[in-house]
């Protein structure tokens, strides 16, 4: 800068230099001066900004800054911490234009320096919010994430004799499970259960009833051989527990008794269990009880069957409420279904929830669960 | 996914000319080289790029643990020149792309015929009788920076990107600004440039060696450079007189003569 310091230089209500081709300080203004606490003597002439900023700001000022004065001819707004001559840090806002020289040793850079010690502050209690928020939200997604794997039923076990398939699939995109579970244990040299059921309602806080659930009967099928029984202390266990959810489950007891599966089963408000013969005929089993956790005198009955060739299908009822507009998919869809799959498990199985899927166009409203078992004795050749 | 579509490579200059690969540093893109490629392109094969993270690349393929070593970018470069069927590559690496090349080199010696080193820094840390230039604290000093600029992409703007991956023009505003990197690459970038240490590489070089930097650069003073030229044997070292980390944007007519007499050796 050429003649005397104008006023609007020097008097500047904002940090003001100028730079040579170097990066040091030319010319200081009065604000600057009083922003670095340093004399004029000690600035002019002698200190270049990378030596007034700290590390990381000279740094910055290096791999950022300088880059982009050199090929945009600006910068606007650049957070830096200038360094007072006692170690003081002032958060500044610098703002830099370029005027080319006639030669590359006469470009002149233009310096606005503005304190912006509340803004700053204000600014990294708002980045520190930030990051704590996203912190929470990711710990949350992750948490509702692993509590919901941990929530679906199981991959049920090998059985010898027995041939198992199940499914399951949630409402919606997937991303939230519901109330539908089946478990297949064993309670006895050749003995096992089966459970399905449905508990009212979805998401996690449904999902943990669902777990209780499943843990309660596993806890009592140890005591009860009665399936009928074993209904009547669950509806106990879950009047007492801490939810206002109730739920309906079908209970079945699969004995080897050396000649073949012997079966017997209770059903607790839950739609009754499917027998499939051999020559394609289908029946419902068994006789309806009372839903499980509503009152306080229930009404279960055993039902008894040999399962011999035979499929027993257990299913929730995302199956036969399976909506389109205003139609229920329903038994009559369910029974012809059942009867032209091909007698097995596995096929049986995926028939019916591709069948149910289908009909909501793979956009289930209620989770769908289904649990087929058949003699594996003589699996039937695939296809 | 093409290594240069992923690197956002583009040539220019003759394509049967000897092939020179610009390698930009820590902190913006291949724009840098914006004043020296054009000449270097009036006889050679130019290939310019940005780092994985940086700039155009493919930000998506910034896999973390990947990138937290310096021979994963070197790894890119090395499928960059097999892409593209180069051999007999001038290697021009700058900054923290200096120990990258020096990488690239040493995993496909078949590749490169020549290293140009610019503003090269082997360790930024101090470490004993070691002068890096700089302590951990700086390095943190420099992370709380880049955050304090990086103000942009913690707008509800930037939620709209993320929420909105449909809708790349949202992307395209915040990226646009020139120098300014997604803040979790650039935070991470950072962290593996300036506490890497490449010190024992630097004596397996083969190749020709240029370490061309500035008389003042705060970033690898010229100690830094001594340091790489004593290491490399048969090196060359020029010093450009001026200011900065740069060189190729402050004195981009010197840097070229520096580079082109190197070349022509």
């Amino acid at each position: 800068m050429s003649g005397p310091r104008s006023d609007l230089f020097e008097n500047a209500p904002c940090g003001y230099a100028v730079l040579d081709a170097s990066g040091r300080v030319v010319e200081a203004n009065a604000e600057l001066l009083r922003l670095l606490g340093r004399s004029r003597d000690e600035v002019e002439g002698r200190l270049s900004l990378a030596e007034l900023v700290s590390a990381g700001g000279r740094i910055y000022l290096d791999t950022h800054v300088y880059p982009m004065l050199a090929l945009n001819g600006f910068v606007r707004e650049v957070a830096l911490d200038v360094v007072q001559a006692d170690g003081e840090r002032v958060p500044v806002l610098v703002s830099a234009n370029v005027t080319p020289g006639p030669e590359p040793d006469q470009t002149r850079t233009r310096v606005v320096v503005l304190e912006a010690r509340d803004r700053r502050r204000y600014e990294t209690d708002l980045l520190e919010s930030m990051r704590t928020i996203e912190a929470a939200r990711r710990d949350a997604a992750e948490l509702a994430e692993t509590l919901q794997r941990t929530l679906i039923p199981p991959t049920p076990p090998a059985v010898e004799g027995l041939s198992i398939a199940a499914a399951y699939r949630p409402a919606g995109d997937g991303r939230e499970v519901g109330g539908d579970f089946y478990d297949v244990f064993q309670v006895a040299e050749h003995e096992w259960l089966a459970v399905i059921g449905d508990v009212t309602g979805k998401g996690v806080a449904a999902a943990t009833v669902t777990a209780f659930v499943r843990h309660t009967v596993r806890a009592l099928a140890m005591q009860f051989r009665d399936p009928a029984d074993l209904l009547v202390e669950l509806n106990r266990a879950v009047l007492d527990h801490d939810t206002d959810r109730f739920c309906t489950v079908v209970v079945v007891r699969l004995v080897d008794d050396g000649a073949g599966w012997s079966l017997t089963g209770s059903i607790g408000g839950h739609p009754l269990p499917l027998v499939r013969r051999p020559d394609g005929s289908v029946a419902e089993l068994g006789t309806h009880g009372s839903l499980v956790g509503v009152i306080d005198a229930p009404i279960f009955s055993t039902f008894r069957h040999r399962l011999g060739d035979d499929l027993l299908v257990l299913y929730t009822d995302g199956v036969i409420e399976a909506r389109r507009d205003r139609t229920l998919f329903g038994l009559e869809r369910l029974l012809p279904l059942v009867s032209a799959s091909d007698h097995d498990p596995s096929a049986v199985t995926a028939d019916v929830v591709e069948a149910a899927l289908d009909f909501q166009d793979g956009d289930p409203r209620d989770d769908i669960a289904v649990l087929t078992l058949g003699s594996g004795r003589n699996p039937p050749p695939p296809g | 996914m093409d290594a240069a579509v992923r690197l956002n490579a583009h040539a220019s200059g003759p394509a049967g000319a000897r092939p020179i690969l610009l390698v930009h540093g820590f902190g913006c893109d291949q724009s840098m080289w914006h004043h020296v490629a054009p000449e270097l392109a009036v006889d050679h094969r130019v290939v310019q790029l940005d780092l994985v993270g940086s700039g155009g690349s493919d930000l998506d393929s910034y896999d973390p643990d990947r990138y937290s070593r310096l021979e994963a970018h070197a790894e890119d470069l090395v499928a960059l020149c097999r892409e593209l069927g180069l051999e007999d590559v001038v290697l021009v690496g700058h900054s923290v792309s200096a120990m990258i090349a020096v990488l690239a080199h040493l995993a496909a010696p078949e590749l490169f015929s020549a290293l140009v080193l610019v503003g090269p820094s082997a360790r930024y840390l101090d470490d004993g009788d070691y002068v890096g230039g700089f302590s951990p604290s700086d390095i943190e000093d420099l992370l709380e920076t880049m955050d304090s600029n990086h103000l942009g992409w913690q707008s509800p703007l930037a939620g709209l990107v993320m929420a909105n991956p449909d809708r790349p023009e949202l992307a395209a505003e915040l990226e646009a600004t020139f120098c300014r990197n997604r803040p979790e690459i650039a935070r991470h970038f950072a962290g593996v440039t300036f506490l890497g240490d490449n010190r024992d590489d630097l004596r397996k070089v083969t190749v020709p060696t240029l370490v061309l930097q500035t008389r003042h650069d705060a970033i690898a003073p010229v100690s830094a450079g001594q340091f790489v030229h004593d290491q490399i044997a048969g090196s060359q070292m020029v010093v450009i007189e001026g200011h900065g980390h740069v060189p190729h944007l402050s004195a981009p007519t010197e840097t070229l003569k520096a580079i082109r007499e190197f070349l022509a050796r």
